[in-house]
C-alpha cells in the first residue's frame, strides 16, 4: 500500500502547487496602495524613445523610491492598443493617434510630447568621399524607383563636384512596421504629390522598390554590406554607428545637416502653428536652419484618471520628465523639446484630473 | 476515454467499485493516477492546438469577412490603403522551404551515411558533435552571419556565376544584390541540415547490423549494402525531412534578415521575397487599425494551414514509399 500512498501524496502536493500558482496569478497585484504606499505604473509603446525612457525610469526611481514605473517597448501600435484596452497606465507613440482611434477610446486621451527624433538618409557609394546632398523631390523619386542610376542628372545637380558612378541604385527600407517609416513617408507625402497618391504615409507602406531590412540595424546592415544602396535610419542610430548621412534641402531651400540642434529648431519653428492638442507633424517645417525630416514622440495618458494615487504619480513623473528629464536627452542623442512646447505640455499635464479634481496642483 | 472501458472488461470481476475499475484496470491506485495524469497531459496538447485554431479564426474574422477567399488570391499588401492579400507570402514561404530542402536533403543524407557507414570512430564522434552543435545556434546569429558573410559571398561569387551560366533561365535573371529568395533558401538549408542529418544518422544506426551482414554475404558491394540500409530506413529518413521542413516553414528571424522582405511573386531567385512568419514578426508590433491586425492574424492562420497541408502531403508520400519498399527491405 505504500506505493499508492506516495502517489496520493504526490498528487496532493501537485494540487497544492497548482492551487498556489492559480491563486497568485488571480491576485490583482500591482495596483495602487501596495505595501508601504508604493505606487506601480505600467507603460508600453514606442520603441524609438525606449533607451531614454529607461534612463528616466531609473533616475526617477532614485528620486521617488515609492513609485515603481516600468515601460515595455512593444511598438507604437501596441502602445495605443493597450492604452485603449486600459491594460496599461500610460502609452507611448511616435505618430500622434488618429482621430478615429481617439474617438473609439473609452476616455479623452492627452498627447504629451517628450522628445524629438529625426530620420536621416544614409547611403553606401564606393569612391565617393564627399557628403551627398539631396533635394526633396530627388529623395522621393529615388524611393519611387523613378531615379534608377547614381549618376542621374538630378542627383548630380545637387552635388556639383562629386563624381557619381553609373551604377544602379538599390533602395533599402524598413520591413518592420515602424515610426521611422511613418515619419519618412509623411515627409515624402508632403514633398511629392506622386508619393502621396501612389504610396501615402504609414508605419508599413507598400514600398514601390527596394529591399526590406528589419529594424535600424537591418537597414544599416544591408546598406553597409551592399554597394550602391540608399536607405533611411533614425538620427541617433546613424550618429552612434557613424554612418554617412546626407544633407537634405529644407523648405527654405538650404541643405541642412541632420543634428540634434537642427531637429529642435524644426520643433521651435513650427511651434506657432502647433494645434492645441499638440498632435502635429513637423516634417518639412519652415525655417532657415530646420532639418525637414523630424517628429515628436508622445506619452499618451487619459485626461481623467480612475485612480487618484496612480494619476498623481503619472503627472508628477511627466512633469519631471519634460523639465529635469530633458537634460538626459542630448547625451542619448534625442533632441530636447523647445521651451515653447515645454510650456504647452505643462498646460496639458496640469489638465489631468481624477474625479473632477486636478491632480497636479493638489 | 474510449480505450478505458475496453481494458476494463478484462478485469471486471476483480475489483468491486465501478469508478475504481474505470480508473485502474490492474487494481493499483498509483497506476490509475498515472494513467489519468498522462491522459490529461495528452489531452492538454490537443486542447492547445484546438484553442489556437479557434483563437486565430476568431481574431481574423474581420479580415475573413472583408476579403473572403480573395485574401488567398490577391497579391496586394498595402496597409496604408487597407488592401491585404496573402499570396506573395504563401509563395515565399513554400518556395524558400523547398529550396532549403532541395539543397539540404542530399547533404544531410551524405553526412549521415558517412558518419554511420564509413567514418572511423575518432572522426564520426567529433563530426557528429559539431553537426549537432550547429542545430543549437540561435537563428538570429544565422541571420547576422547571413547579412554580413553569406549575402556578400553570394553577391560577389555565386550569383554572378549562376547568372552567366544559367542566365537564360528566368530563375536566374534580375539585379544581383545578394539578398533575396535564393539567400533565404540557402540560409534555411544551412539551418535544417543539422536537424535532418542528426535524425537520419540515428535512423541509419538503428538499422540492424544483420541487414548489412546479409547484404555483404550475398556479394553486395559497399554501395549496394548502403542502398539496402537506406531503403530500410526510408520511413525514418522521411520523418527527418518532415522535421526539417517544419523548421524551415516556421523559421522567422534568419530568413527575415536575408530574404529582402518584399511581398511579390517573381520567378527569379535573385529577387526579394517574403515569408508568412517574417511578415507577422515584422509588422505585428506596429500594426495600427483593426483590419490590419486581423489580416496579420489571418496570415498566422494560413501558416498553420500551410504547415498542416505540407506535412499531410509529406506523410502521404512517406506512407506510399514505405508501402512500396517495405517488401524490398524485407527481401534484403
Amino acid at each position: 500500500m505504500s506505493v499508492p500512498k506516495k502517489g496520493f501524496q504526490l498528487l496532493a502536493s501537485v494540487c497544492a502547487l497548482v492551487a498556489l500558482v492559480v491563486s497568485l496569478a488571480c491576485n490583482p497585484g500591482g495596483g495602487a496602495g501596495g505595501p508601504g504606499g508604493t505606487v506601480s505604473l505600467h507603460g508600453a509603446g514606442a520603441t524609438f524613445p525606449n533607451p531614454l525612457y529607461q534612463k528616466w525610469l531609473s533616475e526617477y526611481e532614485k528620486l521617488q523610491p515609492n513609485i515603481r514605473i516600468d515601460y515595455q517597448s512593444i511598438g507604437s501600435g501596441g502602445g495605443v492598443k493597450q492604452l485603449k484596452e486600459q491594460t496599461i497606465d500610460f502609452g507611448a507613440s511616435d505618430p500622434p493617434m488618429k482621430d478615429e482611434d481617439l474617438k473609439s477610446a473609452p476616455g479623452e486621451i492627452l498627447h504629451i510630447p517628450t522628445v524629438l527624433g529625426a530620420v536621416v538618409v544614409t547611403y553606401n557609394l564606393s569612391g565617393v568621399n564627399q557628403t551627398l546632398k539631396f533635394s526633396p523631390d530627388v529623395v522621393a523619386d529615388i524611393f519611387l524607383g523613378k531615379i534608377k542610376k547614381w549618376n542621374d542628372p538630378r542627383i548630380a545637380a545637387d552635388n556639383a563636384g562629386v563624381t557619381l558612378p553609373a551604377n544602379d541604385i538599390t533602395v533599402v527600407h524598413r520591413s518592420d512596421g515602424s515610426g521611422t517609416s511613418a515619419v519618412f513617408t509623411d515627409y515624402l507625402s508632403k514633398v511629392s504629390a506622386e508619393w502621396k497618391e501612389k504610396v501615402g504615409s504609414g508605419t508599413s507602406p507598400s514600398w514601390p522598390v527596394g529591399l526590406g531590412g528589419k529594424g535600424n540595424e537591418g537597414v544599416t546592415g544591408q546598406v553597409k554590406a551592399t554597394p550602391n544602396t540608399i536607405g533611411y535610419v533614425e538620427l541617433a542610430y546613424a550618429i552612434q554607428n557613424k554612418l554617412p548621412v546626407a544633407h537634405v534641402k529644407n523648405a527654405a531651400g538650404n541643405f541642412i545637416e541632420p543634428s540634434i540642434d537642427s531637429v529642435t529648431a524644426a520643433a521651435a519653428a513650427s511651434a506657432a502653428n502647433t494645434p492645441e492638442d499638440l498632435r502635429v507633424s513637423i516634417t518639412n517645417a519652415a525655417g532657415a536652419q530646420v532639418y525637414p525630416i523630424a517628429s515628436y514622440t508622445y506619452v499618451l495618458v487619459y485626461k481623467d484618471q480612475k485612480d487618484a494615487a496612480k494619476g498623481k504619480a503619472i503627472v508628477d513623473f511627466l512633469w519631471w520628465a519634460i523639465h529635469d528629464g530633458e537634460n538626459y536627452a542630448k547625451p542619448l542623442l534625442y533632441a530636447p523639446l523647445p521651451a515653447d512646447i515645454v510650456r504647452r505640455a505643462e498646460v496639458k499635464i496640469n489638465s489631468v484630473t481624477s474625479g473632477g479634481k486636478p491632480l497636479r496642483s493638489s | 476515454m474510449s480505450a478505458v472501458p475496453q481494458n476494463e472488461r478484462f478485469h471486471s470481476n476483480r475489483t468491486p467499485s465501478t469508478w475504481r475499475r474505470v480508473l485502474s484496470p490492474t487494481g493499483n491506485t498509483g497506476d490509475a493516477i498515472f494513467r489519468v495524469l498522462m491522459f490529461l497531459v495528452a489531452l492538454l496538447m490537443v486542447g492547445i492546438v484546438v484553442a489556437m485554431v479557434i483563437a486565430l479564426s476568431a481574431d481574423s474574422l474581420l479580415s475573413i469577412r472583408q476579403f473572403g477567399f480573395a485574401f488567398l488570391r490577391s497579391q496586394q499588401w498595402d496597409p496604408v490603403k487597407g488592401e491585404f492579400g496573402a499570396l506573395p507570402f504563401i509563395y515565399g514561404t513554400v518556395a524558400s522551404s523547398l529550396i532549403a530542402l532541395l539543397i539540404s536533403v542530399p547533404f544531410s543524407l551524405g553526412i549521415a551515411i558517412f558518419l554511420v557507414e564509413q567514418a572511423p570512430h575518432y572522426i564520426s564522434r567529433p563530426v557528429g558533435f559539431l553537426v549537432e552543435l550547429l542545430a543549437a545556434i540561435p537563428s538570429v546569429v544565422y541571420g547576422l552571419w547571413g547579412i554580413f558573410v553569406l549575402a556578400p559571398f553570394l553577391r560577389n561569387y555565386i550569383e554572378p556565376a549562376l547568372a552567366s551560366v544559367l542566365g537564360w533561365l528566368p530563375l536566374f535573371k534580375g539585379t544581383i544584390t545578394g539578398i533575396g529568395l535564393l539567400t533565404g533558401g540557402i540560409i534555411l538549408a544551412i539551418m535544417v541540415t543539422p536537424i535532418i542529418s542528426a535524425v537520419v544518422r540515428d535512423v541509419l544506426a538503428a538499422v540492424p547490423g544483420s541487414q548489412r551482414e546479409a547484404a555483404l554475404a550475398l556479394g553486395a558491394t559497399k554501395w549496394e549494402m548502403i542502398r539496402v540500409v537506406l531503403v530500410n530506413g526510408a520511413p525514418g529518413i522521411a520523418g527527418a525531412v518532415i522535421l526539417g521542413l517544419g523548421r524551415a516553414l516556421g523559421e522567422t528571424m534568419a530568413v527575415t534578415m536575408v530574404i529582402g522582405n518584399r511581398p511579390q511573386i517573381s520567378l527569379s531567385l535573385f529577387e526579394p521575397s517574403y515569408t508568412i512568419a517574417s511578415a507577422i514578426a515584422n509588422e505585428f508590433t506596429e500594426a495600427t487599425g483593426d483590419l490590419y491586425l486581423s489580416a496579420l492574424v489571418e496570415l498566422g492562420l494560413i501558416l498553420f494551414l500551410v504547415t498542416f497541408v505540407v506535412n499531410g502531403i509529406a506523410r502521404v508520400l512517406v506512407w506510399n514509399v514505405t508501402r512500396k519498399t517495405g517488401g524490398v527491405g524485407r527481401a534484403a
